[in-house]
């Protein structure tokens, strides 16, 4: 596990593929929904939730969906089936190092979307960043084994987003709900059970992608 | 290649269940359209209930089978398992399409509105673009087998899916009408006419479901034995 | 001079079929391995060689047939003991593009589990000639250079069977002769090869029995012939001959 993080982590920082695929979708999503809405009506804020997910989950889909393109390059995902080494954690390091880089790029959005949207400082962050990191792992739980399958297809770009955006609703929606009161400047409150809900969407996507992880890359 | 002994079997269940489909669908038609009072709050647009929950029970159910089946399939990669994936799949996505096409027509008059980001007509938009999704996957696949693996797995996934999208969007916000609860108000469905036409209605779908599962299954297994022999005719032994 | 030693089975093929789709890669294939023996592995493109490797290789999961290491049956699932013993090296050389040599060889060597991988590396690296070039990116070497990288990837673990892919491809005859030379050595120190390959030169230096595989089957398996050229000519038309 820890020599294939150290791998995902080297060729990232090498190359920052899935950080600058992340950042700059990300950004222009949020430039592109800033504009769209009028900077003078209240109705502004009331967007922002909305706008943020929507970034999130559409430039994490694209970053996601280049994740094997260094395991590709040269049959080097076949290297790593070689060595005696169970599929399950190739495919758990894969999801922890995409976690940390869908991380990292939203870490980076996150001050500038407060600045676009006008956010008052007062909002609850706390809740906002857990959700941030459970729907980062559960996104890049289910995007990793749906990118090990789509990358083998005739349709390699569209067919990720087609199939991982309906299975990442929930994600979405406890996303949405959390910071929705976050920015109102409320306490979490009963909006504590969508994390739950996105607890369990995490476990369950985990589980099932270190399951069938093997049946995804043996052929 | 084999010829299986399920040859026998289909042959003679297939008109069978033609048979007690068209039968059942006769009377539901005859019961929704003659014996069944109208509702006294919705009036006569509730009799479209009666085509609308069981199919939606079938989507369910259809998709149902596929994640059985596909698991099934993971564990003893008999494609047998995965013509019946296959198959229940597009018979769900098919019945899905009704689901979404019936609710807006009887939602119009009684909610007002075509369409509202209600809990059960979203799970039920979300099921459909999963299962056209996978139905997608399955034909831009390189070949059949590694079609019905990659479809065996989103099946699996889509189906434990389910339960988690229908919870997040219950919460979101609903105004569904709980048909099977009975609940004050004319929603529940309190005269036993009108449970026993839905009863009725059940039953009669589910006997298209399984008909059309097996039509569509056998023909996968047919074509599947066709590709077989043009295959083993371009290598000749 | 395989006749004069007692041949110990290393690995063992049975009834092996493998379907895509509706294609045979593999029809009823039958192979024995035998300790520090060396097959080469002929046949047109298509012929089902490179399947061949990877279902001894424990990636491909045969759809009929049995995989055998010292007569004991291996499951996929738990072919991870197999993949210990097999060291593979195709045409790909399975490195990362970004990452120098040596950090490709310490990730795969860390992956094998080796004790000491830090020393085993830098023991390959000086072997293999390749310690000048041991900080560059693998994108920056050259197909030759790349190959041999490969090579010593594949022999980190000091497998007991080595499978090769057609791994001349696209190398200059300078290249080559490297290579062959590093193979020499191993055959040398007791190590087993099968080699797919599409040339007989190759074959002929580095190989004691020939198999030559023709439409997923085995259509010609015996020791060394004096030309394997012309065996490989005479089977692959009579096959023609009979299909036509």
């Amino acid at each position: 596990m820890i020599p294939l993080l150290r791998k995902e982590f080297l060729i990232e920082w090498r190359a920052r593929e899935a950080l600058a695929t992340a950042l700059l979708t990300g950004l222009l999503l949020l430039v592109v929904l800033s504009f769209a809405f009028d900077p003078t009506s209240p109705l502004r804020r009331e967007a922002a939730p909305g706008a943020f997910w929507v970034t999130v989950v559409f430039s994490g889909v694209l970053a996601i969906g280049r994740s094997f393109v260094a395991d590709r390059e040269n049959d080097c995902l076949q290297g790593l089936l070689l060595a005696p080494l169970d599929r399950g954690t190739i495919f758990l390091a894969k999801v922890f190092a995409q976690t940390a880089f869908l991380l990292a790029a939203q870490l980076l959005l996150v001050p500038l979307f407060i600045v676009f949207f006008d956010l008052p400082l007062s909002a609850h962050l706390l809740p906002w960043l857990l959700a941030l990191v459970l729907v980062g792992v559960g996104l890049s739980a289910a995007g990793i084994l749906l990118a090990a399958i789509a990358v083998q297809t005739r349709a390699k770009e569209i067919l990720l987003p087609l199939l991982l955006v309906p299975l990442a609703v929930p994600l979405l929606l406890a996303g949405l709900r959390v910071s929705q009161r976050a920015f109102a400047g409320k306490p979490l409150g009963e909006a504590v059970a969508w994390l739950h809900l996105a607890v369990g969407f995490d476990v369950i996507v985990l589980v099932v992608g270190w399951l069938l992880f093997e049946y995804v890359v043996e052929d | 290649m084999q010829i299986g002994p399920q040859t026998v079997v289909s042959r003679s269940l297939v008109p069978l269940l033609a048979v007690c489909s068209a039968a059942s669908m006769l009377l539901t038609l005859w019961l929704i359209f003659v014996y069944v009072p109208t509702d006294r709050v919705q009036g006569v647009v509730q009799r479209i209930f009666y085509v609308h929950v069981p199919l939606a029970m079938m989507t369910f159910l259809a998709f149902g089978v596929t994640a059985v089946a596909s698991a099934a399939y993971l564990w003893s990669r008999n494609p047998k398992y995965d013509h019946c994936a296959h198959a229940s799949a597009e018979v769900g996505l098919l019945f899905c399409s009704l689901v979404l096409i019936t609710g807006p027509i009887w939602a119009k008059p009684i909610w007002g509105t075509w369409w509202t980001w209600d809990a059960r007509l979203t799970t039920t938009l979300i099921l459909w673009l999963i299962y056209a999704g996978y139905l997608m996957l399955r034909s831009l696949t390189m070949h059949s087998e590694q079609g019905a693996r990659y479809a065996a797995v989103l099946g699996i996934v889509g189906a434990l899916d389910i339960p988690i999208i229908n919870r997040s969007v219950y919460w979101w916000r609903t105004i569904h009408p709980a048909v099977l609860v009975t609940r004050e108000g004319g929603t529940g469905l309190t005269d036993p006419r009108m449970q026993l036409t839905l009863l009725c209605s059940v039953l009669a779908f589910f006997f298209l479901f399984a008909w059309l599962l097996w039509l569509r299954y056998r023909q996968a297994v047919l074509e599947a034995r066709m590709t077989a022999l043009w295959a083993a005719q371009r290598i000749p032994r | 001079m395989s006749n004069e030693r007692e041949i110990v089975t290393l690995v063992e093929l049975r009834g092996v079929a493998k379907r895509y789709g509706p294609q045979w890669a593999l029809v009823e294939v039958d192979l024995r391995c035998g300790r520090a023996e060396s097959i080469a592995l002929l046949g047109p493109n298509g012929a089902g060689k490179s399947t061949l490797l990877r279902i001894l290789a424990g990636v491909t999961r045969p759809t009929r047939g049995r995989i055998l290491w010292g007569g004991q049956e291996v499951a996929l699932a738990s072919a991870s003991w197999g993949r210990k013993r097999i060291g593979f090296v195709g045409h790909r050389s399975f490195l990362y593009t970004s990452l120098s040599v040596r950090e490709n060889l310490m990730l795969y060597a860390s992956l094998y589990g080796l004790a000491n991988p830090a020393q085993r590396v830098a023991e390959l690296l000086g072997r293999f000639g390749l310690s000048f070039v041991q900080d560059r990116a693998v994108s920056h070497l050259s197909r030759g250079l790349e190959q041999r990288a490969a090579l010593a990837r594949a022999l980190l673990h000091d497998p007991e069977l080595l499978l090769l892919d057609e791994p001349f491809t696209g190398l200059d005859v300078e290249a080559c002769a490297a290579l062959m030379e590093l193979l020499r050595e191993e055959r040398a120190r007791g190590v087993s090869v099968v080699l797919a390959t599409h040339d007989f030169q190759v074959a002929e230096a580095l190989c004691e029995r020939v198999v030559i595989l023709v439409g997923g089957k085995f259509e010609h398996d015996g020791p060394l012939p004096a030309s394997v050229e012309s065996v490989y000519q005479a089977v692959v038309a009579a096959r023609r001959q009979a299909l036509a």
